[in-house]
């Protein structure tokens, strides 16, 4: 019968399954009595046997800053040479640089060093007294050569070729001298001095060569405001490091004793912990912040900031380009590009899709930090605007045949997915007919890297202090069949802009007049050329909660400071002084 | 935690000559199976080795695109890296390296997490894999099996429990996890919405931060544990229909048994299809389960395969899959063991091979 025939062809899956749930329950169960708690050992274990042990049960949540929108992986090493997912506050909380690049002035505050000057093909450096590494050896001119010979000698060191025509860093006392060669890499050097940590030699020098870079280094000895405290899958806390050298030295302080930076969660999950007051300070993008800001009037209610009190809201951090394939038809044609530079309003992408938390590109798409760099007669002359009647008369120029083109952006990156069919309507109303495709990350990167695609939008060239590096990214030859090192990858062959770049990188800092010339001349390139279409500056997306700590940075206050804990910023630029500025919204009791 | 095994008639074991035998059935019919297991073992994890290794992409590169790096930089340290994971070795080396690894209980080192063990980030998040699922598994398989056999024999509870059931099994699942998160979270504030435990404690072997364990750990739990309980109520309604108008049950009645004993008889014999549904799921629970543990930021094991593909972290990926062949092999192993001794009909098929 055929009931029966099933019940006896499963009998055995069943008998068995009821042994299963008994030793998986147990499994599960028998570490503690009620069975939800047996996800406690796990994490336990990981926290006292790998990590310093934590002084307390919990944070005092009066005394502790949260922060997130930085760690996407459970905090496994405090490694500064391992940029790509060293713990938050690596670089910036433990490790500091030798400057910190503020964007927002445009200009390079003193840090580990006091000064530093070109004489001729070489750069003395004074490093800064009175400061002690955190085991309590003093700073010396030693460990600042240490750390240039380090990335001079050991080939995977990231800053490998930020010192590639340095012959040789010697100090003396606390007076480190830097030789070049004949013909300086001074925008590559600059880069170096507010970038690169500063490490201890007497640690460092210990260690294997590849244990110096990829190592995890739990213990990390730094000169930096907070100590390693603790951590565990879901974050990492530091504690302030009462020697300090800044406090005595700037007088700066934190008022948090503990900084607790936790692994994001989806955009929902952070949203809620946000306005719910369990993280203060965010660097997730939040679509929609502005209405918890600016809504009602400024009286939505949830205590939230930003940096800007209505739109743009956030600082800028980098340029996001429609990015052509040159390297095919019909993206090959230069009136094709301009077809779609005219085509596309930008300006709708930051208002609907934004809501206006970004900004539009200026056709450069250098950033606000170097509006200086901008000619803005090369910009009146050559530059772009929204323009779809003009757009189509380069459309008809532009040897397009009617033939779909793919524009891809990462699966699940979801206001570039929102501008994409912003942008695919813009192209269809001039006649571009446009196939959307959102491959996985990987993949994407595969493709562009590979040349394998028609357009993309790409957001590589981060905020910098030059606009040499985002020329560089522009122009970068030859081209390879990988253009791995993500430069280039519009695949866009103009040797002579290339030898204008290189140019650049080797006129000294202080030959301003010549630097603009050169910039000049790019940009002009640039505009009349169009390898990529800049269409708006993605935020520095920062908002923080008033219900804990106030006095966030803030346009238009004495902060105004980047306050941003990714890599490239806290460390770099001028989170550290945003921190220091942050006071308890109510005084201790 | 859940049902004893049930004691069958005829479950005493053989004695003398006829023991014997049955021993030398049951160890050929293991060594059998065991051969099956260790093919089938070696063939899933070639695969598992293959998937991520034939997937688009380079996941040092995507590694590396994190660095923001000057050309030479790039040059050099992908050099290092790629040394570092043996990502720049032949497949075949690298396909033998794994196996070398793997016997020797190394899954190498996370690409994600760098420099963090895959071991060592697994067992991190096993127990919150087992704790949120097992019970959910367990304790929906059991309620939903006694709501279904009650409402099998009563005709109002029928007729309310049946739409519910339907309308539970209907959900799609993204959906209640966002629905009651929103309402018990945002709304009403009874629970928190996401992470294993609150982010201002520490983990200890205290009250308070167990506490705090279950009060993260109810709201994904109940999401998991309702949309289970209206699949399991309508099947053993369903089959419990069935059972009590099959022949046996007529034959039972006409022998003058109560309607009790029919109905014990029916249920039990309702539960095998239900058990193997049990089983299936219990095996792949080393798995995690994606969509609850992203949709409620649950540090098990389902998260961690989220970010092992989007990262493409070949060796994370490959060492969760490592532990789920392991699991689903064990499930059935123990499936197969379990069998013999429980099911009176298999171990006369083994007599009646053997004699």
């Amino acid at each position: 019968m055929r009931g029966m025939t099933k019940a006896g062809g499963t009998a055995r899956w069943a008998a068995g399954a009821v042994a299963v749930a008994m030793i998986l329950a147990t499994a599960s169960a028998c570490t503690s009595s009620p069975s939800s708690s047996s996800a406690k050992p796990g994490t336990t274990s990981a926290a006292s046997s790998a990590a310093p042990a934590g002084t307390l049960s919990g944070f005092p949540r009066a005394d502790t800053l949260y922060t997130s929108g930085t760690a996407y992986a459970p905090p496994s090493n405090w490694n500064p040479f391992n940029l790509g997912n060293y713990a938050t506050g690596t670089q910036g909380l433990v490790y500091e640089p030798l400057f910190l690049y503020d964007p927002i002035k445009n200009k390079y505050d003193p840090w580990l060093a006091t000064s530093g000057t070109w004489s001729g093909d070489t750069y003395t450096i004074q490093v800064r007294n009175g400061v002690k590494w955190s085991d309590g050896t003093p700073l010396t001119g030693a460990d600042v050569a240490y750390s240039i010979n380090l990335a001079m000698t050991n080939k995977s060191d990231p800053y490998n070729s930020n010192v590639s025509t340095v012959t040789s860093a010697t100090a003396s006392g606390n007076t480190v001298t830097v030789r070049f060669g004949s013909s300086p890499g001074y925008a590559e050097w600059q880069d170096y001095l507010w970038k690169a940590p500063v490490v201890p030699q007497h640690i460092w020098s210990k260690l294997s060569a590849a244990q110096q870079i990829t190592g995890a280094n739990t213990n990390p000895v730094g000169t930096g405001p907070m100590l390693l405290d603790t951590y565990n899958p879901t974050e990492v806390a530091y504690k302030d490091n009462p020697g300090w050298w800044a406090i005595s030295q700037l007088g700066l302080s934190f008022k948090f004793k503990y900084l607790v930076d936790v692994v994001n969660g989806s955009n929902n999950v952070e949203l809620s912990a946000l306005t719910a007051a369990q993280i203060d300070w965010s660097n997730n993008f939040l679509p929609g912040i502005n209405e918890l800001v600016s809504g009602l009037g400024g009286n939505a209610g949830y205590g939230i900031k930003t940096y800007y009190p209505s739109s743009p809201y956030m600082l800028s951090a980098n340029t996001v380009w429609l990015e052509p394939n040159t390297a095919k038809a019909p993206m090959s044609n230069v009136n094709f590009r301009k077809a779609l530079a005219y085509a596309i309003n930008p300006a709708q992408i930051v208002s609907v899709d934004y809501s206006g938390i970004t900004r539009a590109a200026n056709p450069t798409g250098l950033l606000p930090n170097l509006s200086s760099f901008i000619d803005p007669s090369v910009v009146s002359k050559y530059g772009f605007s929204y323009n779809p009647a003009l757009a189509k008369q380069y459309l008809a120029k532009s040897g397009y045949n009617g033939q779909a083109i793919t524009l891809e952006v990462p699966d699940g990156w979801t206001d570039w997915m929102e501008a994409t069919s912003i942008i695919a309507q813009d192209l269809a109303a001039i006649g571009i007919k446009i196939s959307l495709i959102y491959p996985q990350d990987a993949a994407r990167n595969a493709d562009l890297t590979s040349g394998n695609y028609d357009l993309a939008l790409d957001n590589n060239a981060s905020l910098d202090s030059s606009p040499w590096s985002y020329f560089e990214r522009v122009y970068n030859l030859p081209i390879q069949t990988q253009q791995t090192a993500q430069l280039n990858w519009e695949r866009f062959s103009d040797p002579a802009a290339w030898k204008l770049v290189q140019e650049a990188g080797a006129t000294p800092p202080t030959d301003t007049a010549q630097l603009d010339s050169i910039y000049s001349q790019l940009e002009a390139d640039y505009l009349q050329q169009l390898p990529q279409i800049p269409l708006w500056y993605n935020g520095a997306w920062f908002q923080g909660n008033t219900q804990y700590w106030t006095d966030y940075a803030a346009n238009g206050t004495s902060d105004e400071n980047t306050p941003v804990m990714w890599g490239g910023y806290l460390g770099a630029m001028t989170t550290v002084y945003a921190l220091a500025a942050l006071i308890p919204a109510k005084p201790a009791a | 935690m859940g049902p004893a095994a049930p004691h069958l008639p005829g479950g005493a074991a053989g004695r003398g000559p006829v023991r014997q035998a049955r021993e030398f059935v049951v160890r050929r019919y293991l060594i059998r199976k065991l051969t099956t297991y260790v093919l089938a073992f070696f063939v899933g994890a070639t695969i598992d080795w293959g998937i991520p290794h034939l997937m688009p992409g380079n996941p040092v590169q995507l590694f590396l695109s994190k660095f923001d790096l000057e050309p030479g930089g790039y040059a050099a340290l992908y050099k290092t890296m790629s040394e570092a994971f043996g990502t720049n070795l032949p497949l075949w080396d690298q396909y033998w390296h794994f196996w070398d690894g793997l016997v020797h209980g190394d899954l190498g080192v996370s690409i994600f997490d760098f420099p963090a063990r895959v071991t060592t980030l697994i067992f991190n998040a096993i127990p919150y894999t087992l704790a949120l699922l097992v019970p959910a598994i367990v304790l929906s398989y059991l309620a939903g099996n006694r709501l279904g056999a009650a409402a099998a024999r009563r005709k109002a509870l029928d007729n309310t429990l049946l739409p519910a059931g339907y309308i539970f099994q209907a959900i799609p699942y993204p959906w209640l996890a966002l629905v009651l998160p929103y309402l018990l979270g945002e709304v009403w504030h009874v629970f928190p919405i996401s992470g294993g435990y609150d982010e201002t404690l520490l983990p200890a072997f205290s009250w308070t931060f167990i506490s705090s364990l279950l009060y993260h750990w109810f709201l994904p739990f109940l999401t998991v544990f309702i949309v289970s309980l209206g699949g399991w109520a309508i099947g053993m309604r369903n089959l419990v229909i069935y059972e009590l108008e099959n022949d046996s049950s007529r034959y039972m009645r006409a022998l003058g048994a109560s309607e009790r004993l029919v109905r014990r008889y029916a249920y039990r014999s309702a539960s095998l299809p239900q058990l193997s549904g049990l089983a299936l799921q219990l095996g792949v629970v080393v798995g995690g389960n994606i969509v609850t543990e992203i949709a409620f930021h649950y540090p098990g094991l389902g998260l961690l395969i989220y970010n092992a593909i989007t990262d493409e972290d070949y060796f994370l990926l490959q060492g969760i899959f490592i532990f789920i062949i392991i699991g689903v092999l064990l499930a059935n192993f123990v499936i197969d063991l379990v069998y013999i001794s429980v099911d009176p009909r298999t171990r006369l098929s083994m007599q009646g091979a053997f004699s």
